[in-house]
């Protein structure tokens, strides 16, 4: 194939690319970075200082840190046990932990609504069992919960996959060195799986960060994060520009992340989900 | 048996109801080199895995150094492994791995240091202590993996295939290596491979295995003069293996012809398997030959030529011999009475499965 042709087939992408993502791009950089008369100021960036929108920042900081903890906490040991099975019982159990990924997020987090409500499906159990009804709904725990649940399988990905490709005989070695179980965990399979582990807090911290959906849906109004934020002013406060500037430090978050990942996952083993 | 240091008893494994190992029982001696030799699948790597506790025997008992280890994990076990394609650690340099075994044990790091220089030296690997482990090629590779074993200073040295991922040069380089390394460390090792060129330079003891089962037992020279059956003579170099008849003691019939031998106790008209190596075949004028035949295919290998002497009843003798003999030439057949061994013919299943022709 040569060389022109290639150029005409990547042509639809780099159309798509420039309108879709550099063009918007610019554009809240542009919005981010002036006034409603359009002369530049720093004011919408620096907005996040404010004292409602410093507050939904840290909320959000707090609630994904806690999110991603829960995920890796109950990911590794998962992707552990999926390494273990043999044969292809593992890749069935994998599968069966992505299927509902396939569903459409929105829903997903709409059946926690419905699952979580005052008079929802929980609580009307657990009424009928006559037990303490769970009031959690539109408070950080539901967030919390909805986070987990939308953004675990990929904490478990990437860790299943690190480990996947880690030789059982590395790590039958550390046994017959003398190891333990817990020592060859510690000492070995840990350190090799540092790259799956990166992967996996950056995916599930950074939407974490920025959602606004779980928080509108399992929150109420009643739980800002930053996400909302931003989106408030896109949609009711129709202030694009103080919108811009706040998401302009959003990605700034990002950008860390992603030099995280540069940094402890050189091969890109772990984002290969 | 006293000087047995590790026993296999009785020891049967199948793998979703496949039978890898059939009731095996191997003594290993002290200070010894053994090495389990067979094609793959033959359950040499098994017993390997079994003796390291990789791999759980369905029944039978490991006894190393007079106790049952049956049921120990490997971490409790005093021997060490150097696994096929080295299984280093890839996120520690080579004193980091090297130290791993020592580090678990809380040695002091003097004492450590002390040994990784020690092994490293031991290796040929003085001053490598921090380099990259990604960057060593895979005989320096295979060298850290010895020496990462050896510093825990076990009794027995386990190896799997050790050299079969480097090329020909440093695989012969290595079969020196390790014959030096065993003598100075004065421990037993256990050899896996399939390479019956490394099994006949490196061992003391050569265990043949096939299918499950050992077929022969003995030193090199025994498992190479003397083949116990079709399968080890023909796996163990290359031979013809003829049916014949033992018409007495020291007298063999083959293909009408009578070759004097020095097997003696297989009765009389008995049919026999004759085991021939080519470099034992001599070929002489034809009326000087036991049996007369006639060049049909001529190779030149470098040492010596190889050539197929095809016999009247359409037989092909394979045949070694540094006097070349052009194709066509009609040439006689004289074998040595001590270069011809007698082996009785296959009588069970198991012996009879195991086919010339793997």
């Amino acid at each position: 194939m040569n060389k022109d042709l290639r150029k005409v087939l990547a042509f639809p992408y780099i159309l798509w690319m420039i309108g879709f993502t550099i063009i918007p791009l610019s554009l809240i950089f542009i919005y981010g970075l002036t006034d409603r008369n359009g002369s530049f100021t720093l004011s919408n960036v620096l907005s996040i200082f404010a004292k409602d929108h410093f507050k939904a920042l840290l909320l959000s900081i707090i609630l994904s840190i806690v999110s991603t903890a829960i995920c890796l906490v109950m990911a590794f040991p998962l992707a552990l046990t999926l390494k273990s099975k043999k044969l292809n019982k593992g890749s069935l159990i994998v599968f069966i932990f992505i299927l509902p990924m396939w569903m459409n997020f929105l829903l997903r987090t709409l059946a926690w609504l419905s699952l979580l409500e005052k008079n929802g499906i929980i609580n009307t159990i657990l009424n009928f069992l006559h037990l303490p009804s769970l009031n959690i709904i539109n408070t950080p725990a539901a967030i919390i919960l909805g986070m987990v649940y939308n953004y675990l399988p990929f904490m478990v990905l990437p860790i299943y996959n690190v480990l996947e490709k880690i030789d059982d005989n590395t790590i039958n070695a550390a046994r017959d060195l003398g190891a333990n179980t817990m020592q060859t965990l510690t000492k070995v399979i840990i350190p090799l799986s540092i790259p799956g582990i990166v992967s996996g807090i950056t995916m599930v911290f950074v939407p974490a960060l920025t959602t606004f959906v779980i928080s509108n849906i399992l929150g109420g109004s009643k739980v800002l994060l930053i996400g909302n934020v931003i989106e408030q002013e896109f949609t009711k406060g129709s202030n694009w520009n103080l919108g811009s500037g706040l998401s302009l430090v959003m990605m700034i978050f990002i950008l860390i992340s992603m030099a995280f990942i540069a940094k402890y996952d050189k091969d890109g083993e772990g984002m290969s989900v | 048996m006293s000087t047995s240091l590790i026993d296999l008893e009785h020891i049967s494994k199948s793998f979703d109801g496949e039978i890898v190992l059939d009731d095996l029982n191997l003594s290993i001696k002290e200070n010894s080199f053994v090495t389990l030799l067979g094609p793959s699948g033959c359950g040499k790597t098994t017993t390997l895995r079994i003796i390291g506790g990789f791999a759980q025997a369905d029944t039978g008992r490991v006894i190393f150094d007079g106790k049952d280890i049956s049921n120990l994990p490997p971490n409790k076990r005093n021997l060490n492994t150097v696994f096929q394609k080295y299984a280093l650690f890839p996120h520690m340099n080579i004193a980091e791995n090297i130290a791993f075994g020592l580090k678990i044990k809380n040695k002091s790091k003097a004492y450590i240091d002390d040994k990784i220089k020690y092994a490293l030296k031991l290796v040929n690997l003085s001053g490598y202590e921090n380099r990259n482990i990604n960057l060593l090629s895979g005989g320096q590779q295979q060298r850290i993996a010895i020496a990462r074993a050896i510093v825990n200073e076990p009794k027995v040295l386990l190896l799997d295939e050790p050299l079969g991922a480097l090329d020909l040069k440093l695989r012969q380089d290595m079969q020196y290596e390790l014959i030096r390394l065993k003598n100075e460390l004065g421990i037993t090792f256990v050899y896996v491979t399939h390479d019956q060129e490394e099994a006949l330079t490196m061992s003391d003891t050569i265990v043949v295995m096939n299918q499950g089962y050992i077929q022969q037992m003995g030193t090199p020279e025994q498992i190479y003069n003397e083949p116990e059956n079709a399968f080890v003579a023909d796996f163990i170099g290359e031979s013809n293996i003829i049916g014949g008849t033992m018409v007495q003691d020291k007298l063999v019939d083959i293909f009408g012809a009578k070759f004097a031998c020095v097997d003696v106790g297989f009765g009389t008209n008995k049919p026999v398997d004759v085991v021939i190596r080519p470099e034992d075949i001599d070929l002489v004028e034809p009326e000087k030959g036991t049996l007369v035949g006639r060049v049909t295919h001529l190779i030149f290998k470098g040492v010596h030529y190889e050539m197929e002497v095809t016999t009247p009843n359409g037989y092909e003798w394979l045949v070694h011999s540094t006097d070349m003999f052009p194709v066509g030439k009609e040439v006689g057949i004289s074998v040595d009475p001590f270069d011809i061994q007698i082996m009785n013919k296959p009588e069970s299943e198991d012996e009879e499965a195991v086919g010339v022709n793997e």
